[in-house]
């Protein structure tokens, strides 16, 4: 894929040389059932162990806390359901926001059709929740709070330590969707108050079909997948050890590169925001001007349709997203956008473009070279002036 | 996703632009659902002399209204109110499912301006 400018990290990373590198000899040699007595399997087993050494350093808790899963999915699926059935003798409340993951919303919509009951908290404009209004959803009834740590759309921060305080002295179990941050953006458990933190090796430099819950010890959720006794009894299946060594290979990474690479891509971030709102007329910023991820870039074009910008910067060899009705997949734009406020009409033509480490500033002038004339392009087909 | 016949009408749409003085105009959609398609017609001896379009919209929609230009273009008011959505969708060689319905409106634009220009004439539809 060469000459690609590939602006779209926050849907997927590429695996890191150094991951590839590591996993390659746990398909080639050591492909060993970790479960097993012999040799081959010790190996497996001491990878694995080694790789959850790395993964309770980079968010900073003990590695008995962290049982590997699927991906960012199966983790959030598991928080929600096991704590839902772990609790349902305390209560049948469960908090969220609007604008979580679908990973995380989907899972709600289901446990509603089982008796339990969901908050779903609204955000301000910047897509910020309110600690306060958390503090006064909780009820009695209330078993579990799930906040995103950073918002996969808008790459808006949550107040994650401010809420971790309220579940705490509520005594409410509390989870957190880390899935854009771990790797990207610094994430400590114990900074962050929660009980439960999900992330996504391929959104870290990682394979895909990896992931981590971190489960806080002393605190009880039921299994999601039950079968044979791995993980502590916690999750059956057996190991995915090459995925797992690569997991704990891109947090090993990402100690040391993850501080570079925020400062870099903030700065591109801010030429983008910057260089698209200047050459390109009714434009705006989508989610807080600053609590957000360094690599993330939202904006709405105004009388455009999203998927046509997609399809003309991908001719350009640009690879980035949108959250108009057309590639969410239904017949509304995103429920994010909408949750901030804005516009159904405006909302179709949003663009996210997000950074990675090898974000070159040549990359971003090249989209600032082209995207105005592909805009120019689209609206002057367009009936609406 | 797209068929390579969808991406070529998208990348370089034909008859794009306003007619002045149309003989007919059909306006569907709107910016709420994503989509808005304005075709203008200029008729002659009964057949659809000239056609051109402007559209809002994704992909599909840009390529539909393209390919129904094409289709329409010296066709009789009467063939031309015979191009259906699945005609213009088999044209371009399908359409994803989910864009059969929100992104195909090229043939309800078309039969408005065709029924706009009958209206204009004080007739209600074909002799």
């Amino acid at each position: 894929m060469e000459n690609l400018i590939y602006l779209d990290h926050a849907a997927t990373t590429p695996v890191h040389p150094k991951v590839r590198q590591a996993m390659t000899i746990y398909f080639t040699d050591y492909y060993g059932n970790p479960e097993t007595l012999y040799s081959a399997g010790i190996v497996a087993r001491e990878a694995i162990e080694d790789a959850r050494g790395k993964v309770a350093a980079l968010i900073n808790c003990d590695p008995s806390e962290i049982v590997f899963t699927s991906g960012g999915t199966e983790s959030d699926n598991w928080a929600l359901k096991g704590t839902a059935f772990a609790h349902q003798k305390k209560g049948n409340h469960i908090i969220v926001s609007q604008i979580e993951h679908h990973a995380i919303l989907e899972p709600c919509h289901f446990l509603e059709k089982h008796g339990f009951e969901v908050t779903y908290l609204p955000v301000d404009s910047g897509g910020l929740v309110n600690p306060d209004d958390v503090k006064k959803a909780i009820t009695p009834k209330t078993i579990l709070v799930s906040i995103m740590h950073a918002n996969n759309e808008v790459g808006v921060i949550e107040p994650i330590e401010e809420i971790g305080k309220i579940t705490k002295a509520a005594n409410v179990s509390f989870h957190v969707d880390a899935v854009q941050t771990v790797g990207n953006y610094p994430v400590d458990v114990k900074r962050l108050g929660c009980d439960m933190l999900s992330a996504s090796a391929h959104k870290l430099y990682g394979p895909k079909g990896v992931g981590f819950l971190y489960i806080r010890k002393g605190l009880r959720i039921e299994p999601l997948l039950h079968g044979g006794g791995q993980e502590g009894k916690k999750r059956g299946s057996t190991h995915n050890v090459a995925g797992i060594v690569g997991l704990g290979k891109a947090c090993e990474i990402a100690m040391t590169e993850m501080p570079p690479a925020m400062e870099s891509e903030s700065v591109l971030r801010d030429k983008l925001i910057k260089g698209v709102l200047e050459r390109i007329p009714i434009t705006r910023l989508n989610g807080h001007p600053t609590r957000r991820l360094p690599n993330n870039v939202n904006m709405c074009v105004e009388k455009i349709e999203g998927e046509a910008m997609l399809l003309c910067l991908d001719m350009n060899r640009i690879c980035c997203s949108s959250g108009s009705a057309c590639t969410t997949g239904s017949l509304e734009p995103s429920h994010v956008l909408l949750a901030l406020g804005i516009p159904v009409e405006i909302a179709h033509g949003s663009i996210r473009f997000t950074l990675g480490r090898t974000t070159s500033e040549e990359q971003i002038n090249y989209v600032l070279d082209v995207f105005p004339g592909i805009v120019e392009r689209l609206r002057r087909m367009s009936p609406i002036k | 996703m797209y068929s390579k016949k969808v991406m070529e009408h998208f990348s370089n749409p034909h008859n794009v632009g306003v007619i002045e003085n149309p003989d007919g105009v059909g306006e569907v959609g709107n910016p709420v659902c994503g989509d808005m398609m304005k075709i203008t017609i200029k008729v002659k001896d009964n057949r659809i002399e000239d056609i051109k379009f402007q559209t809002l919209g994704c992909g599909a929609a840009i390529a539909t209204s393209s390919m129904i230009t094409e289709m329409a273009k010296g066709k009789t008011l009467e063939e031309g109110l015979k191009i259906t959505r699945d005609s213009v969708a088999q044209s371009l060689d399908g359409l994803p499912p989910a864009k059969m319905h929100c992104s195909n409106l090229a043939a309800d634009g078309l039969h408005k301006a065709i029924e706009d220009y009958y209206a204009r004439q004080g007739k209600k539809g074909p002799a």
